[in-house]
This record gives C-alpha cells, structure tokens and sequence, in this order.
C-alpha cells in the first residue's frame, strides 16, 4: 500500500467493525514507531486519521464522537502515536474549524495537527480578566496588513508557540463587544514579546505577551471584522468543555519505544509542563485519608467533621456531575447548570481540602519543598488552592451564571453601554 | 446498580407530584397543623387507595405494590416539596420497614396488608432518637409465661396520637425484640406533646407492663440496617423541601422591588443563591445515590449517613436564606416560609444530627 493511500469510508453507512478493520489495516501498512515524528503524521493527516471527527473536506472523515472513538481504541490498542494535541492548539484548530475560510483552514490545521505549530490564547488582559469583551489591544489596518499594540497576560505556554489566537479591539466607536475581531499572529517575529509570570506558588506557568507594532497579513483576520466576540466565544465554549473533561492524554498502551515515541514523549513533557501544580489546586483530596492516619489526626473528633463534610462533597461532585452527563447524554431540554456548578464546587472542595490539610499538619504547615509532607505537595497545595477560584472564569462569575442563567435572576445593570472609548476603563 | 432513574420511575414521580400539588397546598398545611389530628383522613385514604402509596415498597406478597427504596424516596421527596401532612413516614416507612427487617414470617402476614392499604395506621416507638446505638436503654420487655408486658418510656413517636398499632423495640434479656402494642390498650398512655413543627405530631407513649406481641429479635446490625433505610427516606423528603423552598425564595427575589429594582438583581442574593442550587444539587446527588446503593445491596455503606448529613445541612441552609431574603415578611406568621423552616429544623435532629452521621461516616471509612 502507498504510503500516502486513503481508505474511503462513507461516515453515513459505516460499521464500527468496518472501521476498526479499516484502521487496523491501514497502521499494519503504516505505522512504524521508527519513524520521525514529523514524518509520522504526515501519513497519519494524509491517511485521515489525524482527526476524523473533522469535515471531509478539511483533512477528517466526518465521524460521530462514537465513531472517533473507535478510531482512538484502535490507535490505543497499537500503541500508535495520535496527532497533536497537548495544550491550546486544539482550542485554535477547532476555532479555526468553525469560523475558517478554506484559505485558513488549509494553511493552519496541518501544522496543528503534525505537530509543527504550538499555539497560544491571547484573551485576557491586564485591565480586562472576567470582563474579557472589555479588551482594548489595539488593532489597525495600515498599508494592507493589521498592526497590533497591547499587553496581554495568563497566556500558558505563550514561551514555546508559533501561533496565537487573538482578540484585538479594532473599532473603539461601537459598543463594546461589536468593536472586538480575533486574529491569527505570527508569535515569531519582532514586535511580539514573551515575558514568564510567576506566581505566588513559585511556578512560572504563564506569561505576559507585550506586542509592539506586531504585524498580521490581512488574510489572518478570523471570522469577520468585527465578529470577534462569537469567534471567541467558540474558543470558550471548548475550552469549557475540556475544563469539564480533564486535559486528555494520548498516550499510546503497548511498547512505546522508537524514535515516534521520544520525539512524542518530549512534545507532551513540553506541552504539560505548566501544569505539574494544576492537581495540588484542586485540594489533593485524595492525600486526605491517608495523611490523617499517618499523623494520627484521623482520631480527632473536630478534623472527623472536616474531613466528613470534604469526602462528602466531593462525592456527591462527581455523582451530580454524572447525573449531569447522563441526562444532557439522554437530550432532555431541561436547564442543566453543570458546568458552573461544577466550576464552583471544585473551588469549595478545594477550599475545604485545604482547611483538613491545615488541621492535619498542624505546625509542619510552617515547611514546604521536597522535605516536607508528601514532599512538599501538602505546602504547594495550601499555596496553589487560591487559584482554583480564579482561573477559568471567578467563583463570582460563575455564581452570577447559576444566578442569571440557571434560577433565571435579574441581570445587573449595566454601566458598559454605548460606544467603547466612553467606558470607564482601568487606567494603564 | 442503577445510577438513573428509569422511565417509569420518571412517569411515578410525575402521578406523585400531581396527587401531591392538588391535595397538599399550603392552605391545606396551615389547616391540617393546627389541628389535633393532624392529617386530613379523606386524603389519606385517596393517597393510600386511588394513588396506593402506603404499599409503595411493601412486597406484594404482604399486599403492597412491591417498589423499593429509590421510589419510597421519590415519593418521600415529592411530599417534601409539598410538606404532606399525615401519617406516611410513621407507617409506611418506619413501621413497615421494622417489621420487613425484624417481624416473624407470619406477623409480616398479619400486620403489613392493612398497612399497605392503609386501613391500619401504625408508628415505630423508639426509646431514643438520636442514635441507634442508644435505642433499649429505657423501653424492656419482660415475659410472663407466653405474654410480654412492656415498661418504661418511648419520649417521642410520630404520629402515635393516632396510630391503632405501636411497632416498639424494647431490651429483653437475650438482646432487642420487636413488639406489637396495639393502641388503645391497658397500661399504655399516649401524651400529645407541644411540637417545634407542628406538621409533625410527636406523642410521649408511656408503658406500665403494657400487654405486647413478640414479633422478632433485632440484632443490632438489623437495627442499623433500619436507621440506615429511614434516614435515607428521611434525607429525600428534606431534599424534596430544600428545593421547593429555594424555588419559591427565587421566585419573591424576582418580585419584590426595593431602590427601584428587583431585589434578585443584587448579587449579594445571587450569590447565596447561587451557593444554595449548588448544595441542593449535592444534597439531591447525595440522597438519589444512597437510595440506589440500599435497592442493589451494595454501593457505600456510609451513603445513608452522608445523605442524611448533606440534606439536613443543605435544608436548614436554604430555610436561614428563605428568611433572611424576604427580610422581615418571612419573619411573620402569614408568610409561609416558617412552615418549611420548621420542617426543617425538626428533621435536620431526627435520627441524629448531621454532626453524628458525619462521624459515623468516618468510622465507617476508617474500617474501610
């Protein structure tokens, strides 16, 4: 078989064992784990299997997520290597799915999915966080090609990517979600520059990004002039739902030596490096136990209370949220509020985690680094809880969407009407 | 084990709240709880007959319509939304539940076919209501030749005043045994008590060598089987009130206007809001999967007791903001908040506080 042969399959008529057979064949003439990453999944996006969830026409098979999934047991099963998706690249490629001209889609979701590109988000701003319509990086059409000037910020991995999807404002006499567009920027190139945030708990997971004059060709402008905010609102939309979902792996079951695998190891080490600390700011509740009986906390009438009222909720978390998953699954048009309730109970669990975590050390709290408790995971969680409540949208955000959309309250009043430039802004 | 509710049970859920809205308004409640009675006897005996609840998890072999404990808590939920008055959780789920764990064969015969139609009504006298592990401290049972005469106190049963037929549990000397007393009967005094919610009627019952049926022993794992069955009734039917009481606190927020604006467009009461449909939905997680480990057998044997903390904390939560968001009108005897509120004050302290089933949760786990 060429290398390069695509099996037709009709995603309408299609078995599930036909597409099981169909894969199966296809890796036995293909897949080498001996091959070059790069090269790999160029035969892999040319056989249709890099994403056949995706249309026909942009590199897919058109595959319902059942269908997909089959297609990933398969790659699972073999211990072949996926395409790439480790961090926001795929948050762009979707974007680009949805709102793309053939152009765009042609240039960028190749590289996506190889590999080649890293992406990152350009949302959030110093003076525009839970406010994100509120962004006021400037975008201005000069000579045919859009110059960009402003700062944003909470921009992961912003360090190691060619690309970033971007919301510039550029038209500052319309209200304020009219006047925003979203781009696609060239991160390489002199007017764009990456400067490491750190935190409070030491880490340096996010970035600022200051942009001086950066320049994006006309025809990286995504979605329309002006039609900024519901692009983006496609970007969140995903970025919710992987939220809810975890961050996915694709690591392969079976051997996983060859040169496929290394250069994919180090991709996936890249890609999740800023994220080592995301288990310690859900609360590690899953130390709880085991840390009460090791210190003997466990026989401490008031650390049983806390520690009863965390388990608890904790689990009836995960049981609502099933409860959620399965009646959205059955398509009943009843108003499901599981995404910010979630969103704000991992906030509550958190917090709670870390109170029992704070009873059961007691003074040894004082410690942290890898001589202290769990080495030093108990102290990165007491200092990585507060920004659970923050990330992903505010405890204060969600609750006004529980509030708004869900109990159906009045909306505030608003004081952000009218043309943009009028708007009380944050003095930079 | 089932983790949803299927459609039939979605289907009986919706025959319930019907029943329920029609027969149970507020007005209906406000009547009914300032009566001695305390029940309305007309609808009781539609609830029992039309509807058939009574019987709802009594086997069919002793007459009843043979469901199990996920749809005793769905109908125990919906008449906590509605706040039912009559003598359901002191019959059908305390008494029948006693005698379905402990009751010889024949007295199951006997008994449970006029509990499943609802021509008896019956009530469970515990000497203690707080811990299982205390209950047969004060109520013994002595034999003379074949009879058993019962002494001592049962200081509060629901519904006794009229209940035709006491389910006690008293010490005898070879451990707990399950009674039958019937009501009237010799040496035997029921006191009406001034209640906290008078939509549950509490009866001090006294014994003095009271004549009473043996039924069965009741080994002390029988006798948390059956505090674990009722509390998970009993977290449904607080779970069911949390909802109704958040809903309707949603409602007046939209309603009620003050500096010239809807009160719920504050998000000092989004946000407590907010935090409330957030409990609920756990208290509701929390009671659904409890009632789905007791109909499989397995599942967490703790689950009763996390049910039964969660919606006890969550009802008391959402009946404080309930007050506190109608400002002074949910303070006043005509507005119907306190109705709830009490309700939830007096099931948030039957069969133990949330701070005992949390620390039974931990013993459980502990041993895990």
């Amino acid at each position: 078989m060429n290398t390069t042969d695509r099996i037709e399959l009709d995603a309408a008529t299609v078995t599930l064992a036909e597409i099981r057979q169909g894969v199966s064949a296809w890796l036995d003439a293909n897949w080498s784990p001996d091959l070059p990453l790069r090269e790999w999944r160029q035969r892999l996006i040319d056989g249709g299997w890099a994403a056949p969830q995706w249309p026909v026409a942009d590199l897919g098979r058109g595959f319902n997520q059942e269908q997909a999934g089959v297609v990933a047991d398969v790659f699972h099963e073999r211990g072949a290597v996926g395409a790439a998706q480790a961090g926001p690249r795929r948050l762009a490629a979707e974007t680009i799915l949805a709102h793309g001209n053939a152009d765009q889609k042609q240039r960028f979701l190749r590289p996506i999915l190889s590999g080649e590109h890293a992406w990152c988000q350009l949302f959030s701003e110093p003076g525009s966080g839970s406010d994100l319509a509120g962004a006021s990086t400037r975008a201005e059409l000069v000579d045919g090609r859009w110059l960009v000037n402003g700062q944003k910020v909470w921009t992961t991995s912003a360090h190691h990517a060619d690309y970033g999807i971007l919301v510039a404002r550029t038209d500052w006499d319309l209200p304020k979600h009219q006047g925003l567009s979203y781009f696609l920027l060239n991160m390489r190139q002199p007017g764009v520059e990456v400067r490491p945030l750190r935190q409070m708990n030491g880490h340096a997971s996010f970035n600022e990004v200051f942009m001086t004059d950066a320049e994006i060709p006309a025809t990286d402008l995504l979605g329309g002039l002006g039609n900024g905010w519901a692009v983006a609102a496609t970007t969140l939309s995903f970025e919710r739902r992987s939220f809810a979902q975890g961050r996915t792996s694709t690591a392969a079951a079976g051997p996983r030596t060859g040169l496929a695998h290394d250069e994919y190891a180090q991709e996936l080490a890249i890609a999740n490096e800023p994220y080592t600390w995301y288990p310690q700011r859900q609360g590690r509740v899953d130390l709880v136990l085991s840390r009460a009986r090791q210190t003997g906390a466990i026989k401490d009438p008031a650390v049983r209370q806390e520690m009863a009222r965390l388990l608890s909720m904790h689990q009836a978390a995960a049981l609502a949220s099933a409860s959620a998953e399965a009646t959205r699954r059955a398509g009943t048009n009843e108003v499901i509020p599981a995404g910010s309730i979630a969103k704000l109970a991992a906030s509550v669990i958190a917090r709670q985690a870390a109170l029992v975590h704070t009873m059961i050390s007691g003074a040894d709290a004082m410690l942290a680094g890898p001589d202290s408790a769990e080495q030093g995971m108990i102290a990165e969680t007491l200092i990585s809880v507060p920004a659970i409540s923050i990330a992903g949208g505010t405890d204060e955000i969600q609750r006004n969407i529980i509030a708004e959309r869900v109990l159906g309250m009045p909306k505030e009043m608003r004081s952000d009407t009218g043309p943009f430039r009028n708007i009380k802004r944050n003095v930079s | 084990m089932q983790t949803e509710f299927s459609n039939d049970q979605h289907q009986f859920r919706e025959v319930v709240t019907r029943f329920l809205l029609d027969k149970s308004p507020t007005s209906a409640v406000r009547q009914l709880m300032g009566t001695s009675e305390g029940y309305d006897p007309l609808v009781w005996r539609q609830l029992c007959g039309e509807v058939g609840l009574a019987g709802t998890h009594i086997p069919e072999a002793y007459g009843g319509y043979g469901f199990g404990p996920v749809e005793l808590g769905i109908v125990a939920e919906e008449m906590g939304r509605f706040l039912y008055c009559g003598p359901f959780f002191a019959s059908s789920v305390m008494a029948a539940y006693a005698l379905l764990g402990a009751a010889s064969e024949i007295h199951k015969e006997q008994l449970l076919p006029d509990i499943a139609s609802g021509a008896c009504i019956a009530t469970l006298a515990l000497d203690n209501l707080n811990l299982p592990e205390q209950v047969g401290q004060s109520l013994v049972a002595e034999q003379q030749g074949g009879d058993y005469r019962l002494t001592g106190t049962a200081p509060m049963v629901v519904d006794a005043h009229i209940a035709q037929l006491l389910v006690v549990i008293a010490a005898t000397p070879a451990g707990l045994g399950l009674f039958a007393v019937s009501n009237p009967a010799e040496g035997l005094t029921v006191t009406p008590l001034e209640v906290l919610d008078p939509t549950r009627k509490l009866s001090r019952v006294d014994f003095a060598a009271a004549p009473a049926i043996f039924l069965g022993e009741v080994s002390p794992q029988a006798l948390q089987t059956l505090w674990d069955q009722l509390c998970v009734v009993l977290a449904h039917e607080m779970m069911g009130g949390a909802q109704a009481l958040l809903a309707s606190t949603v409602e007046y927020t939209k309603m009620r206007v003050q500096f010239g604006r809807p009160i719920g467009s504050f998000q000092a009461l989004k946000h407590r809001c907010a935090d409330l449909l957030m409990e609920v939905e756990f208290a509701k997680a929390a009671s659904h999967y409890a009632a789905f480990c007791l109909a499989a057998g397995e599942g967490d044997a703790y689950a009763p007791s996390m049910a039964k903390a969660m919606a006890s904390d969550t009802y008391m939560n959402v009946a404080r903001a309930a007050v506190q968001l109608r400002g002074g009108i949910g303070f006043t005897w005509e507005d119907d908040t306190h109705l709830w509120f009490k309700r939830a004050k007096s099931s948030e302290v039957f069969l133990g506080t949330p701070h005992l089933h949390r620390e039974r949760m931990m013993t459980i786990m502990e041993g895990v």
